[in-house]
């Protein structure tokens, strides 16, 4: 009974649609309140309006592609309440990004939850929680990554860091949990065999998403001396600490994973010219820009959000197509189908490493600067600004050894 | 000492900050011995009025009027819940206050919605007020602190020179002599009520956009004016301000500091071989528990607090 | 009034409770139905056992969930060690009460010394540093990932391997039960009946030859035990626990579960448990403004009923008995639509503008509402809701008026019998 009315009110948007189809359902499991809301609020967006793109075009092995939101506020503990819902609902399919603590717990749920349910497995297909670890020590056959890990990303930035010749001192600063740790640890093993000469003045990690004044570790950094500083942070973490750098008048360079959305670019304004570097799989100034006209709609469609997250396109566009390949919609059969596949993405050809399920895929190192109408088209976040390629790096050069040894059913 | 100086222009700026959230609760709890656990949520309204007033009528109109809403909304708060709850003892004004808090929170999520919100520093502030050494400081900053510092000689003013203030400074160490004086101490009570949650407002209108105005912003320093207010001491607006000044600092400085355990052993001439969890801890990541560290210290060894009048 | 020990009405409630406890799972057999079952077994310890500090000794404490969560993390690291022992999993709930007692034995020592505010700011102090300490030693808590394990890991007894739902609803319910009952008969003992003199009146609890301090202590030791049985229990139940089960939220819920069921009642915060839980989960599928309407009847609850549920239950059932009751049925008849209406006005606005909130930016304004569709987005929508409020609200007060002068009555007599009646 209660099942019933959860249901029904948790697809609200099913009524909408009045379709007869019969329906695949995800469950979007990401923080929908709390310091991260923008950027789970964000993903779902992205994440709706690609499934209305393939429903438009006849769905997924012909079924509608719905997605059931269930907010587990940044943690690992309700983010598993979160999926005993999932799983009370009959829902097959899981998707989640951010935090790579929720990754783990949930990757440990699924195992269990498949194991002891064989006829009711699940298949997780995380867009953007990057811990290496999760497709090498603990990889799993029913998780799935989209986004290159944490160790792929550092690997291309050290190695773009290894022609800079300015660099001189480097500062890690990091959120205080997996991810965080992760970043640090690889940059130092990384930054030691290719720049030997560059030292590291510094490392610290603050409490995720509870540091709201970062001047006392701006004033750490300067201090330090730093010229370049290194950063994991995503979501407001991020914003907060290019604010106080912007405050405090640091004037060194950022190198980040996620500086090119969800409200960084913003709270840098125009003083980031030139100092923020982003590692991303696209962005709008990317040459040849193939989902400009998805993102030019999306933005006009979603004032105040912009189109950011162009793996989630490519993720759902290839879960459509293993669908539609497997003839099924068993996450089962669709693992098998996806493992080893190969996609035309709108960023290139990507592939689906079938020994550790991580997604290999061409990767573009940008610099924030001055909208100039060639190399820089499009700003972001009306600020004037948009991000400029530095460099490019294949699919093939972004690939890294997995230590994988997966356990198939 | 370029670090030490911007770090502790950093740690007044957030002292005050505090004092000015913390000044209002003294004054309530050591009047009412009403623990509100909703002060911080006034802090986090006067951030979002100041927000949507800001949207319409710029910065200036926001920095006068969302302290007076605040302070009205507090004013009615104490007047037709927090009375009502009185009745049934300091227990249930304590419940009441907490529901609040978690009333407030979720009213806000229904307003203004679960993420934060665009409340900007206004552009004439954004800018460098001047250099030191290398790093600059922030004209907002120093705007802060002017508010900050015209705050606490006005309410010094108000509590020596005026008639209520006098009343009220009186409530503060004797409220039941003050009643059989024959002053109307319910009123003397809202109006207290109103002014603290106003100031409060008044922290949150500058902190919301130097910080970030979001739903949990609360809940983050909820528990801090607490420890500010123990520390200082009951009926001691001074010793509030000392504790303000005390803890903006050490969660400040304890960020530079990278000293630990093992360290300090090695000062004296003992190495640790098997640094230990605890051994390794630095002061940095020691320092979100100092506050309440201090705080339990305080209570059980000097329970009125650094300048308390009295003990409860 | 004092019932004897084992009188038959109380041994037949208890075997009732128990028969109850055990057929639930049968009626309710969807996997939704028994974790929510769980969580209400939980729940319903950690809220006695918090009860046991604020309505049986009168200290309010805003850090429980310090104990509660030590027994958690105790009982998940007992949990990975025995994967290679042969602990049966049914005892180790006991490894997470021991958890919580050495955590009330050693932070209790500090925080009993005191009573009152000084007792519950000391609390509140010892639960931030406790919390902000979890991620001071991932090596323990985990760090911001938590600890998990795996509870079929281990055997237990005649083959019952906890693996499915069901069987853990089991065992949460024969815990719940030994402990429900173990508390129970600790407010019988001399111990409880001093705990509660503690709470009326130190002095002269001192007088008597006590000392309250060493009372608070004992009681606050125990109380840490069962918040550590809770503790384990969610451990096994969630196979994952992180830094959150002892971090201020936790605390604050068990407070409200043990404050809306009736902290002057035993089975008070049975109740609250059962009903928080319910809501929580139910209501929270259902409407996302579900906090709202929570904190809303919270702050009800401490205006207009400070006993909580219990004594609104209680009340009844003395009128039933002094055959008061009846009279008093039209105004309830009359107060319950009025107050449906003012419901029904909250609702729609409160639903209106989450659903405005939801929609921002889809150009949908349809909100949901018990089959009805609305346009959150007409002011015509949003009038008509105001003005069900504003009719509800005067209907109640009007309604209200009239039934008080006889519950008042009805209450007076209850007190006086043999004045009226």
């Amino acid at each position: 009974m209660t099942h019933r009315i959860r249901s029904t009110v948790a697809v609200g948007a099913l009524l909408l649609a009045g379709s007869a189809f019969a329906q695949v359902k995800i469950a979007y499991i990401d923080p929908l309140s709390g310091p991260f809301a923008n950027v789970g609020e964000a993903g779902l967006k992205g994440f709706r309006e690609i499934a209305d793109t393939i429903n438009a075009k006849g769905g997924a092995n012909g079924q509608k592609i719905e997605f059931v939101p269930f907010d587990n506020k940044g943690s690992p503990q309700e983010s598993l309440i979160n999926f005993k819902a999932v799983t009370d609902q009959g829902i097959r399919f899981i998707t989640q990004g951010n935090g790579s603590g929720v990754a783990h717990a949930l990757v440990d749920a699924v195992n269990k939850w498949n194991a002891r349910n064989p006829d009711k497995t699940v298949l997780y297909l995380n867009y953007a929680a990057v811990d290496p670890t999760l497709t090498n020590d603990k990889c799993s056959f029913w998780h799935f990554r989209f986004d290159a890990n944490s160790d792929m990303k550092m690997e291309a930035i050290t190695n773009f860091m290894e022609k800079d010749k300015s660099i001189k001192k480097v500062f890690i600063i990091g959120q205080d949990y997996a991810h965080g740790h992760q970043v640090a640890k690889a940059a130092k093993a990384m930054l030691a065999k290719k720049r030997p000469d560059v030292q590291i003045v510094g490392e610290d990690l603050h409490p995720i998403g509870r540091t709201k004044d970062f001047a006392p570790y701006i004033a750490k950094i300067k201090a330090a001396g730093a010229d370049t500083v290194i950063t994991g942070n995503w979501g407001n973490d991020l914003s907060l600490l290019i604010k106080a750098a912007k405050d405090a008048g640091l004037k060194a360079k950022f190198h980040t994973y996620y500086a090119g959305g969800l409200g960084t670019p913003a709270a840098m304004g125009p003083a980031g010219e030139g100092l923020v570097l982003q590692l991303t799989e696209w962005h709008m100034n990317v040459q040849p820009n193939k989902a400009e006209a998805f993102a030019t709609a999306f933005n006009k469609k979603y004032p105040g959000v912009e189109f950011y997250y162009l793996r989630v396109n490519t993720m759902m566009l290839m879960l459509a197509e293993a669908m539609n390949k497997a003839k099924s919609t068993d996450p089962k059969q669709v693992a098998l189908t996806l493992e080893d596949m190969r996609f035309e993405a709108d960023n290139g050809e990507v592939w689906m490493r079938k020994s550790d399920h991580q997604m290999i895929q061409p990767l573009y190192i940008s610099i924030f600067s001055k909208v100039d109408g060639k190399a820089v088209k499009h700003e972001v976040e009306h600020t004037g600004h948009g991000f400029k390629t530095l460099a490019s790096i294949t699919a093939r050069d972004s690939q890294l050894p997995t230590t994988c040894i997966m356990e198939r059913p | 000492m370029e670090f030490f100086l911007i770090s502790l222009l950093n740690g007044v700026t957030y002292g005050l900050l505090l004092f000015m959230l913390s000044s209002g609760l003294t004054l309530i709890f050591s009047m009412m011995g009403v623990l509100n656990f909703a002060h911080a949520s006034f802090y986090m309204l006067g951030a979002y009025f100041a927000y949507q007033i800001s949207t319409y009528l710029g910065f200036g109109a926001a920095l006068l009027v969302a302290p007076l809403v605040v302070g009205a909304l507090g004013a009615v708060v104490e007047r037709y819940g927090l009375r009502k709850a009185h009745r049934f003892g300091h227990v249930a004004e304590l419940l009441f206050t907490f529901g609040l808090a978690f009333l407030v929170e979720e009213i806000v999520h229904l307003v203004w919605g679960k993420s934060s919100v665009d409340y900007k520093i206004p552009e004439y502030f954004d800018g460098t007020l001047f250099t030191l050494f290398s790093t600059s400081f922030p004209i907002y900053k120093g705007f802060m602190m002017l508010v900050s510092v015209g705050m606490l000689v006005a309410l010094y003013l108000l509590l020596t020179r005026t008639r209520i203030g006098l009343i009220i400074q009186a409530a503060l160490s004797k409220p039941d002599m003050v009643q059989a004086l024959g002053h109307d101490v319910p009123k003397i009570f809202m109006l207290v009520f109103g002014g603290g949650t106003a100031l409060a407002g008044l922290a949150g209108v500058i902190g919301g956009n130097a910080f970030i105005t979001e739903p949990g912003m609360a809940a983050a320093v909820g528990s801090i004016v607490f420890v500010v207010v123990v520390v200082g001491g009951m009926g001691s607006l001074a010793g509030a301000f000392v504790a303000s000044l005390l803890i903006g600092c050490i969660q400040t400085f304890s960020v530079g500091i990278t000293f630990s355990v093992t360290d300090l052993a090695a000062l004296f001439g003992v190495r640790l071989e098997d640094s230990s969890a605890v051994a390794r801890l630095t002061v940095t990541q020691l320092a979100p528990v100092l506050p309440y560290l201090l705080m339990v210290a305080i209570l059980i060894f000097r329970p009125r607090g650094l300048m308390g009048a009295r003990e409860s | 009034m004092i019932e004897p020990l084992f009188s038959r009405g109380r041994i037949l409630l208890w075997l009732g409770g128990l028969a109850i406890a055990i057929v639930l799972p049968l009626v309710f057999s969807k996997g939704f139905a028994v974790s929510l079952l769980c969580q209400m077994g939980i729940m319903v310890v950690f809220a006695l056992s918090y009860n046991m500090l604020l309505g049986q000794t009168g200290l309010l404490s805003f850090g429980h969930a310090v104990y509660y969560g030590l027994g958690a993390f105790v009982t998940m690291h007992a949990l990975n060690m025995v994967g290679k022992g042969g602990f049966p999993i049914t005892l180790l709930p006991l490894a997470g009460g021991a958890a919580g007692m050495a955590a009330g034995i050693l932070l209790g020592y500090v925080t009993t010394k005191k009573a009152g505010t000084t007792f519950a700011m000391i609390s509140l102090g010892i639960g931030e540093m406790v919390a902000a300490c979890s991620l001071m030693f991932p090596g323990f808590f985990g760090g911001e990932g938590g600890v998990s394990g795996n509870r079929v890991t281990g055997k237990g007894l005649f083959g019952i391997s906890y693996g499915s739902q069901t069987e853990m609803y089991y065992l949460i319910a024969g815990w719940a039960f030994v402990c429900v009952a173990a508390m129970f008969a600790l407010t019988q003992t001399p111990l409880g009946r001093m705990a509660n003199a503690v709470r009326d009146n130190p002095e002269r609890a001192e007088f008597v030859g006590y000392d309250p301090q060493w009372v608070r202590y004992l009681m606050m030791v125990l109380s840490g035990f069962f918040a550590g049985i809770a503790g384990g229990l969610t451990a096994l139940n969630y196979e994952i626990v992180t830094a959150e089960t002892l971090n201020a939220h936790t605390s604050g819920v068990v407070l409200l579960m043990a404050f809306v069921g009736g902290i002057g009642f035993f089975y008070g915060p049975i109740i609250g448990a059962i009903l928080i839980t319910i809501m929580q989960i139910a209501i929270g599928g259902i409407t996302k403004a579900w906090l709202f309407y929570f904190g809303l009847f919270f702050l009800f609850m401490v205006l207009y009923a400070p006993g909580g549920i219990a004594s609104l239950l209680t009340v009844q059932r003395r009128l039933w008995v002094a055959r008061l009751w009846w009279p008093l049925l039209p105004g309830y008849l009359l107060v319950l639509p009025a107050a449906l209406v003012s419901l029904a006005g909250i609702v729609a606005l409160v639903e209106m503008g989450y659903g405005l909130l939801e929609q921002e930016g889809t150009g949908e304004h349809a909100v949901h509402l018990v089959g009805l569709s609305i346009d959150a987005a007409s002011g015509a929508a949003w009038a008509g809701a105001a003005a069900l409020l504003a009719a509800g609200l005067l209907l109640v007060r009007w309604t209200w008026g009239r039934l008080e002068v006889k519950w008042n009555a009805a209450l007076s007599a209850l007190q006086n019998p043999g004045g009226a009646a």
